[in-house]
Order: C-alpha cells, then sequence, then structure tokens
C-alpha cells in the first residue's frame, strides 16, 4: 500500500477535477442549445433533490415527517422556518418520546 | 460625487461579504459535529494529525474522505479508493458546469479557487444567490472562507481532543445537511418544469438507492432530472439566456 499522503494527494486531485470539469468541458461548446441549458437549469432542483431522497424514507417516520415539514414550512414561508421546523420536530422526539 | 459613488460601491461590497457570512451561518451547524468526529477517526485510524489536515486543507469533500479512510483501512489499491472518490464526487461535474456560466465575471485565479471551493452547501447557495442577484466574488468566497475555516479549525480540534460530541444526533443535527438541502430545493420552485424535474430526481433516486446502491442514487438521479428538463424545454424559453 503506497503511502498515506500519495493516496490523499491522489483523492484531492480526483476531486478537484469533478469540480472543474464539467465548466471545461462545457467552455468549450460556444453557443448552447436550449435543451442542454434547460438541462444545466435543473441541476440544482435535480441533483439536490436525488441527494435527500434516501434520507426522507431510510431514517424512519419522524426523520421524514422532518424532511415532509421543512418542505411544507420552507414553501409556506422561509427557508429558515423550513429548517427550524424539522429540527425542532427531530429535537423534540428524540429527546422526550 | 465621485466620492458618493465610490462609497456606495464599498457598502455594497460589505454587504455582499456579510451576506455570506449570514447565509453560511447555519451549515456551520451541520459541518462542526462532522469534521470534528472526521479528525478524530482519521487519527483513530492511524493518519497522523499532519496527513489528517493534508486532507481536509486538500480535499475539502466530507463524504469522501470518510470514505477514503474507510478504504485505506480496508488495504485496497490506490486506483480503487482514487476511483471511488471519483465516483463519489461525480455529481460535482454537474455543479461545475451549472455554476461556471455565472462565474463568468469572475478573474480566471477567482475561477481556480472558486471551483475548489465548490462543496455541496456552497455550490446551492450559490445557485439560490443567483436567482435573486447578481453572483460576486465577495458573497462567494465570504460565504466559502467562513466554511472552510470553520472546516478546517474544528477538524483540527477533533484530532487534538478526540469525540467531544458523543451523541451529535440526539440535537437533530445529523439531520441539519438533508433538512437544509430540502429548504433549499423548495427555492428553485419558481424554475420551469420544477415538479417535474424533482419528482423525477427523487423517484429515480430511490430506485438507484435500493438497487445499486450508494453513491450512485446522487449522480443518476441528478442526471434523469437533467433528461426531464432538457426533454420539455422550448426553444422560445431559453432565448433569452
Amino acid at each position: 500500500m503506497a503511502d498515506a499522503v500519495t493516496i490523499i494527494i491522489l483523492c484531492a486531485i480526483a476531486t478537484y477535477v469533478t469540480r472543474t470539469g464539467g465548466h471545461i468541458v462545457l467552455s468549450r461548446f460556444g453557443t448552447l442549445n436550449h435543451r442542454l441549458e434547460a438541462a444545466l437549469n435543473a441541476v440544482p432542483a435535480a441533483v439536490l433533490t436525488a441527494l435527500v431522497a434516501p434520507y426522507a424514507v431510510t431514517n424512519g417516520p419522524v426523520e421524514g415527517l422532518a424532511i415532509l415539514l421543512s418542505l411544507f414550512f420552507s414553501w409556506r414561508f422561509s427557508m429558515i422556518h423550513g429548517i427550524i421546523a424539522g429540527l425542532v420536530v427531530l429535537g423534540l422526539y428524540r429527546n422526550f418520546i | 460625487m465621485k466620492n458618493h459613488t465610490a462609497n456606495e460601491v464599498q457598502a455594497s461590497a460589505i454587504t455582499e461579504y456579510f451576506d455570506g457570512i449570514r447565509d453560511a451561518a447555519p451549515v456551520l451547524v451541520a459541518v462542526v459535529p462532522f469534521s470534528i468526529l472526521f479528525g478524530a477517526i482519521a487519527l483513530d485510524k492511524g493518519l497522523s494529525f499532519a496527513e489528517m489536515l493534508l486532507a481536509s486543507l486538500s480535499i475539502y469533500a466530507v463524504a469522501s474522505q470518510y470514505v477514503m479512510l474507510d478504504l485505506m483501512g480496508q488495504k485496497l489499491p490506490v486506483w480503487l479508493i482514487v476511483l471511488s472518490v471519483f465516483a463519489l464526487n461525480f455529481r460535482h461535474v454537474l455543479y461545475s458546469a451549472a455554476i461556471g456560466r455565472k462565474l463568468s465575471h469572475f478573474t480566471g485565479f477567482e475561477k481556480t479557487i472558486a471551483f475548489f471551493l465548490l462543496v455541496d452547501p456552497q455550490y446551492a447557495a450559490a445557485e439560490a444567490r443567483s436567482l435573486i442577484k447578481k453572483l460576486t466574488p465577495a458573497y462567494y468566497f465570504s460565504y466559502a472562507a467562513t466554511v472552510y475555516t470553520t472546516w478546517v479549525l474544528t477538524n483540527c480540534i477533533g484530532g487534538l481532543f478526540g469525540k467531544l460530541i458523543e451523541n451529535p444526533e440526539i440535537y437533530g443535527l445529523d439531520f441539519i445537511l438533508p433538512l437544509y438541502f430540502t429548504a433549499l430545493v423548495v427555492g428553485f420552485r419558481s424554475t420551469s418544469g420544477f415538479l417535474w424535474v424533482a419528482s423525477g430526481s427523487s423517484v429515480i433516486s430511490l430506485l438507484i438507492f435500493f438497487t445499486i446502491g450508494s453513491p450512485w442514487h446522487i449522480s443518476i438521479g441528478g442526471l434523469a432530472g437533467l433528461a426531464i428538463a432538457a426533454t420539455l424545454s422550448r426553444p422560445e424559453e431559453t432565448s433569452h439566456g
């Protein structure tokens, strides 16, 4: 096994490649096709949703409820309301029930 | 009059700095426990303090760093460890393609650093910011500096003092990031085809999560959402872009 420093540096390079790669490839395209443009505009909604989805269904009913409440309160009021609503429910449940 | 304008420019830069710090603050609550834990576990798994610090300074991706530690412990070949980290970070390819379009007024040097700092909350906050106003370097880097500095400092605390936080889950801290991302996603509800994209992504993400397994659900679920957005797109919608 190679020493830890080598592995760490290679992992850092791999991570940096993913963080610049999309931009570097895209900047060679010139003007963007409308479908590609639409796909890129959907990245936050699509990737963040895909990231969160398993948390909502694999951690128990109250955790799922916390995500739903966060969804509802941030839709109806604001982001901060959403986060606080989810945290309050989880905190109460885990400490007092 | 000139002075007045200069003052205004300076005042707005200061506002941008403070906005960045303000928006980063809730994320810190979620970052700190993971970060302390990483410092503690890294040393526990046999990294030296300097190696732990090097990892956090240079990789700056908490999930990948946990995976790297775990695979190093299993004595796997180097290329497999690096490939796993690459796969886990693949979603950043999409982040950099999407946010790169909003960094066109950054200098080359600023872009080089900006992409290095492009962690999940950084990306989400930058996109959310550019919905309401132009994304400035002042905002981007004050957000980044707040998160990065906290990350590195609390890593050191974890490395030096071990597991300070015994039960972060009691306070729901393990769930702040998912809640934060959920709330952020909602902020994009006015973008075109939002409901289709979000439902498509979550369905495919869950499908992959329960079949192929993590971390592929993030990239494949995300790509499914992009495919839906591309399919729904009509040429006239994006002509102003």
